[in-house]
């Protein structure tokens, strides 16, 4: 796979994950059989273990280390199997993380599986990630996938670093190249109080999607400090008026209509 | 006599009821002064120790329990009874539906079921605009919730798209009454998914419809069935004499034994008496009170007794499958373990079993015998889980729950409603929902009812009311609608607003908790 970029910890997936007959396996956070938050109707959602970012305001920071006792190897096989039964209620599945282009020869293949088997292959398939993945990562990965959920953290690139602990330049490219091969299903923006929730930056965020990503939905996520690493813990929840402000800056220049705020 | 008389006066003398829930009262009481169907001692004490239960239908039994009227026919014949002609126009077929509601009976006092009010006015309505309809439709609904106040009046939507379909859903909306209760069929073949959409954002707002499984009704039922009360569904044209519920927890817990021997001996046993009331209570309807020789909906064709059949309530299920499960050493809960819950589902399929070959009086409706039907409690039943359902406030996540109940709605034609109770994820991606009800169709769920925790709606039993009208309930004791009493009595009794909510996980807070 391809080099990825250089992350905080400079981990690569493959120095870990095991490539056999079988295919690549994934290395695995958790599955929810059920999930109505990450994407459209019920999905089948599988949370790979590790991150590239270090985000402070992750709320699943122990997804982030690529070694750790609590995640698991699973082959593409056994993967299929785990949502077969669950397929009668599914919409689609959805692959998020921790990072799920971190390990995508394993999401393609599995992808590529769900497909071409009769019993899953009405299932869509959706990828929520950071952005933080190469050409060649996208080139493995949007053959098989019907949309990306992609977070942006921050447009400004000092305040992206400062949140995740790394600039964004690949992350607007791969902003460019969902757009433009019309796989970029939603963009989701986590308004952290103090970092990136005032009114001329979320305007600015409003008016550069409203310009690179016309006509995508826009999720508003407001920062809760449930889960999130003691560091974090101090930062304020946004009250729901704040909130519905948050929107209404991203709506000004995106839409009302394509904005949501939670 | 001096204890009727006192209890008469009290009644008389009661401020709190209305003049016809009055009424109502002095006529059941007058009906308990008669003696009930005979019965073998046996069965006598079954009943009086809780073991069979009629559900209050009365000594007496002079009006079918549940009857479903061809209005359809109806529309199309006109009616010498109401006087009324073949409505020609929309104005008519409502005026015609709404006189034709006040004089159909049940065990209620009110008709049980209104039709399919889509199908019913669909080809009325071509001929007004969209305005028009719109108008008409809230003044039908509203008449409805207002001359006929009981949430067990059922109507049914489906399983095609239409524009009355679309009407109702939008006046569900925005009118917020208990009353109709309402199904939507729903053929995956044939009903599309905007119109299960459109039912879902209802659901959100008012906690109606049911989505019933249309295509296994019909194999069921033969296509001209009807959703009536609660959930009950039956053959239109007929109907349902009695409803007799057998507790199966009790039964269980009188079994001495083992389980092996509680399917040999015990299940059949308990089966056999609540089918003796059953039976004496149908041939007191049909040859003491002689229904169906002074019924108007029997003389015009609109009702026919060989439509009839009656049936045979099981509640109580959990219950007695832990109890089993803990004859054989076992410690499973029914619907969290799998033992415990196959060994449920095995106590419905041999109830099934034996309800099927056990001759009723008057039941060619179902070939002789009764329907089974999973009955989902009333106001006074304490510690004893509502029919199939699992215990409130236990339910499993969603897939586990809705896996451990479907096997067993193939065999409650008459109807099964577990309920599914949702947080407001639910309002934000409804397609999710939708994804729910096509999932549980194809896994052989029957019926699929929804309760969200936001909305001021609550499902009771299988009919609705609303929480606001409960608190004025209990600060005035007054309620315009008969169905919020009995429903005080179950909040009060049965924890029905302490159901597990499914809080759908957010990937942005806890993958780790299985969903």
């Amino acid at each position: 796979m391809s080099r990825l970029l250089a992350s905080p910890a400079d981990l690569v997936v493959s120095d870990l994950a095991v490539v056999d007959d079988d295919g690549p396996s994934g290395l695995l956070a958790d599955v929810v059989r059920f999930s109505w938050v990450d994407g459209p109707g019920n999905r089948f959602a599988v949370f790979l273990q590790g991150c590239n970012l270090d985000c402070i305001a992750c709320h699943n920071p122990h997804t982030m280390p690529l070694k750790t006792p609590l995640a698991r190897l699973v082959t593409v096989a056994d993967l299929v199997e785990d949502v077969r039964p669950v397929v009668p209620f599914l919409s689609g599945v959805t692959v998020s993380g921790g990072e799920a282009t971190l390990q995508a020869p394993f999401v393609a293949a599995w992808f590529a599986a769900l497909r071409s088997d009769p019993g899953t292959a009405r299932l869509t398939r959706f990828i929520d990630s950071n952005g933080c993945a190469d050409d060649a990562t996208w080139d493995l990965l949007l053959p098989h996938t019907e949309g990306v959920m992609l977070d942006l953290k921050a447009l400004d690139v000092a305040t992206h670093r400062e949140l995740t602990g790394l600039g964004n330049a690949q992350v607007l490219d791969s902003l460019d190249r969902l757009v433009a091969e019309n796989r970029l299903a939603e963009v989701r923006l986590l308004v952290v109080p103090g970092h990136n929730d005032s009114e001329a930056v979320l305007r600015a965020t409003g008016d550069y999607l409203a310009k690179r990503a016309p006509g995508i939905p826009v999720k508003v996520i407001g920062f809760r400090p449930h889960g999130v690493r003691a560091a974090a813990r101090h930062i304020p929840a946004p009250t729901p008026e704040e909130r519905t402000a948050y929107a209404s800056w991203v709506a000004a220049s995106v839409g009302a209509e394509l904005v949501t705020v939670v | 006599m001096p204890e009727f008389r006192d209890r008469a006066r009290t009644l008389v003398d009661t401020p709190t009821l209305t003049y016809r829930q009055r009424v109502q009262a002095l006529a059941g009481l007058a009906e308990e002064s008669l003696d009930p169907p005979t019965v073998s001692a046996a069965c006598a004490d079954a009943l009086a120790t809780g073991l069979v239960c009629d559900i209050a239908e009365g000594h007496a039994p002079y009006r079918p329990r549940y009857l479903l009227p061809d209005y359809s026919r109806a529309l199309a014949q006109g009616s010498e009874f109401l006087g009324l002609a073949a409505p020609t126009d929309l104005y008519e077929a409502i005026a015609f539906l709404l006189s034709m509601y006040s004089q159909v009976p049940s065990i209620t006092g009110y008709p049980v079921y209104l039709g399919d009010v889509d199908r019913l006015l669909e080809p009325y309505a071509a001929d007004v605009d969209d305005e028009t309809l719109t108008k008409l439709m809230r003044l039908m609904w509203v008449t409805i919730d207002r001359s006929l106040p009981d949430a067990f009046t059922h109507a049914n939507l489906g399983p095609d798209d239409s524009r009355v379909g679309r009407t109702i859903l939008e006046l569900e909306r925005e009118l917020l009454q208990t009353v109709p209760n309402l199904t939507l069929r729903v053929d995956p073949t044939r009903t599309p998914d905007s119109l299960v959409l459109d039912a879902v954002q209802t659901v959100f707002a008012c906690g109606k419809p049911h989505f019933v499984n249309d295509p296994m009704m019909i194999a069921d039922l033969g296509p001209d069935y009807g959703v009536v009360s609660c959930y009950n569904s039956l053959k239109v044209g007929g109907g349902s004499h009695t409803l007799v519920r057998l507790n199966l927890a009790e039964s269980a817990r009188r079994h001495t034994g083992d389980v092996e021997s509680y399917f040999a001996t015990t299940l059949p046993e308990h089966v056999a008496m609540n089918a003796e009331l059953m039976a004496a209570r149908i041939t007191s309807l049909v040859e003491d009170a002689r229904f169906f020789e002074h019924s108007w909906l029997v003389d015009e064709g609109l009702l026919s007794l060989d439509r009839f059949s009656a049936m045979f309530g099981v509640y109580g299920l959990a219950e007695a499958a832990d109890h089993l499960v803990a004859l054989d050493g076992g410690t499973g809960r029914y619907g969290l373990d799998a033992d415990a819950t196959a060994l449920g589902w095995r106590i419905v399929e041999r109830a099934a079993e034996l309800v099927a070959r056990t001759p009723l009086p008057y039941c060619e409706g179902n070939d002789g015998v009764a329907f089974l039907h999973s009955q989902s409690g009333i106001d006074s039943d304490l510690g004893v889980t509502a029919g199939t359902r699992i215990p409130i406030g236990e339910e499993p996540p969603l897939l586990e729950h809705l896996l451990a109940v479907a096997p067993n709605h193939r065999h409650f034609a008459s109807g099964v409603s577990d309920i599914v109770h949702f947080d407001d994820t639910a309002t934000r991606n409804p397609q999710a929902v939708v994804d729910v009800i096509r999932g549980a169709m194809a896994t052989g769920m029957r019926d699929v009812t929804f309760n969200l925790d936001s909305n001021d709606f609550i499902r009771i039993t299988g009919y609705l009311v609303r929480k606001s009208d409960l608190a004025k309930l209990e600060a005035t004791g007054v309620a315009r609608h008969g169905s919020d009493v009995l429903a005080a009595g179950s909040v009060a009794n049965s924890h029905v607003t302490d159901r597990a909510v499914k809080r759908v996980i957010s990937s942005e807070s806890a993958p780790r908790v299985a969903g």
